[in-house]
């Protein structure tokens, strides 16, 4: 079997493998480093594997099936509530809040694929912008359940395998929500390089070529963007574990729109680019704000800018075209 | 007699202009059939309506004799009809190995399989390998299929193509815009396909067509000319007016 490969000379990497690369451990180290060299930032730590998280969720559906969705934190919002309202109504456990955010958010993202894999770019747009601004009125209307724009407090979480608290110093929460990204971005990466991915791609680069290989390409899309919306589920639900509290803000348009900055910043359909463009987002916000609490998108601005213009793809795309330049000059 | 494709008053309209009337086609299966005719006879139009991109005003299509007038583009496919397209339509940014094998994991249904890679799809890669060589772009497999040639990406064309492993495969001008030495490799390719598959192509080089086609239809603002054997399309007078003369003028 392995014949017909090596006699027509085609390396590996014609196809993706499971293999994961050194870059790839190495990337994975440095949270565990960090929180050793910065240990008065796990706060802040926990706040980018969140984002990082959400960011993975949109990757997927944007950058692997190139749907382009400005109403994602309606999924980020769904799972907040999902789970801190669980929690202020006696069902602190983590994990299972976890699950029941994600199912929540499935679910709503199930109902609403069918109303966003129809159109074409514009159009889903302006679903998805419309779905989320939708269910943020909606969420503020109910405010005795919600809590409105106060958002919702006394939430109340169990200990971590009934041994964890998640205290002020933050250990748990950081440890917590860097093992629950990585076990979901294991699962994103198994998955984009499945079959199942491969056809994901095959959309993305020739939707009109699918259904003349024998697709339906809605239904992939409908299958993605429901696993999207899961995630994105996840990340709200630890958002709202974490710091025990639930913004009415998880739901806005705003989270929705840097949430597009960060994975357009990182690079698109690479997976580490949602990680790295979330990563950078977060310490360039915390750094910034810092210095001018309402200049700081300026630069941000400025960096997106630069970005797009001069480094296609985010900072992973332009990396890679920095070394395929350097590895030509060097042919 | 059991056809693998069949067509009854075939017609579709954009407006007041009528595409395809009327066309009633048979093709038996093993066929080797060209469509013939000059620029905006309808050719592309009645690919389109068989395959199910476009509706089709009113008439039926049969494929092996079951009704799929209604059916979706995909669900075809499933059924045994594929195509080709005129202008290249690939996957640019997935290697050739790539484009073929999604082609194979979706035909054999694991094309929803999430939870191993791509690389552990061995029957469908060897598959895929061999589906390259018949096409001599086993060379080529680590290849995005946006830096392949011109030439190269039509075969790749019919790569995809026989991936879903067809028994009508439709050929919209297979060899449209390579030169002429390589366009008849390209049909030295298709003519060693299988007889399991029945082939219906667009071709507007006589010269192959005549070489290749064992039935010739000829069609003209829609509608069908006249249908025959090469030796009996190439004698009618009619053809040599109408198809010619326009080919000369126009």
């Amino acid at each position: 079997m392995k014949r017909s490969a090596a006699a027509t000379g085609a390396p590996a990497s014609a196809l993706p493998t499971a293999r994961w690369k050194p870059l790839e451990i190495a990337f994975w180290l440095l949270p565990v480093a960090a929180y050793f060299v910065f240990p008065r930032y796990l706060t802040l730590g926990s706040q980018i594997f969140i984002a990082a998280l959400f960011a993975l969720s949109l990757d997927l559906i944007m950058g692997y099936a190139r749907i382009i969705s400005l109403g994602h934190a309606a999924f980020f919002g769904i799972g907040a509530y999902t789970a801190g309202l669980l929690a202020r109504h006696g069902w602190g456990e983590p994990l299972s809040g976890l699950a029941a955010a994600a199912a929540a958010a499935a679910a709503i993202g199930l109902l609403t694929s069918f109303l966003v894999v129809r159109g074409q770019d514009l159009t889903r747009l302006m679903v998805t912008l419309g779905i989320g601004l939708m269910l943020y009125e909606a969420a503020n209307q109910a405010s005795s359940i919600t809590g409105g724009v106060d958002g919702l407090s006394g939430v109340e979480m169990n200990k971590l395998f009934g041994v964890f608290a998640f205290g002020l110093n933050g250990k748990t929460g950081y440890w917590y929500c860097l093992a629950v990204l990585f076990l979901v971005f294991c699962f994103a990466r198994t998955l984009v390089r499945s079959p199942f991915g491969l056809s994901l791609r095959g959309i993305r680069e020739g939707e009109r070529r699918m259904p003349a290989i024998g697709v339906s390409v809605q239904r992939k899309l409908i299958a993605i963007y429901t696993i999207g919306a899961g995630i994105a589920g996840i990340a709200g639900a630890l958002l709202a574990q974490t710091t025990q509290f639930v913004g009415i803000d998880s739901l806005g348009f705003p989270r929705s729109a840097e949430l597009v900055i960060m994975l357009v910043l990182g690079g698109t359909g690479y997976l580490y680019g949602a990680l790295l463009g979330a990563a950078t987002f977060m310490v360039l916000q915390n750094y910034l704000s810092n210095l001018s609490a309402v200049y700081w998108q300026f630069w941000l601005g400025l960096l997106l800018v630069l970005l797009v213009l001069f480094a296609r793809g985010g900072l992973i795309g332009g990396a890679l075209g920095l070394r395929r330049r350097l590895m030509g000059k060097r042919i | 007699m059991t056809y693998a494709l069949r067509t009854e008053r075939l017609s579709r309209s954009f407006g007041a202009v009528k595409a395809n009337s009327d066309i009633s086609l048979a093709f038996e299966s093993g066929a080797r059939h060209a469509i013939i005719g000059p620029n905006g006879a309808g050719k592309t139009t009645f690919i389109n309506l068989l395959t199910g991109v476009l509706a089709p005003s009113a008439g039926e299509v049969y494929l092996a004799e079951e009704k799929v007038t209604g059916l979706a583009q995909h669900t075809r496919v499933k059924r045994g009809m594929t195509r080709t397209f005129q202008i290249n339509t690939l996957f640019p940014g997935l290697t050739v190995l790539e484009s073929v094998v999604l082609a194979c994991c979706e035909r054999d249904g694991e094309g929803n399989v999430w939870w191993h890679s791509a690389s552990r799809a061995q029957p469908q890669i060897d598959e895929a390998h061999s589906i390259l060589a018949q096409l001599r772009l086993d060379r080529d497999a680590a290849m995005e299929s946006r830096t392949l040639p011109y030439g190269k990406q039509r075969l790749l064309e019919i790569a995809l193509a026989l991936a879903t492993r067809p028994r009508v495969l439709l050929l919209d001008e297979p060899a449209a815009g390579i030169p002429a030495a390589e366009s008849a490799e390209l049909f030295g390719v298709i003519a060693a396909l299988p007889r399991e598959v029945s082939i219906i192509f667009i071709e507007h080089d006589m010269n192959l067509v005549f070489k290749f086609a064992e039935k010739i239809t000829v069609m003209v603002g829609g509608s069908v000319l006249v249908e025959g054997p090469p030796d009996e399309i190439a004698r009618d007078r009619r053809v040599r007016e109408v198809y010619l003369g326009e080919a000369v003028h126009g």
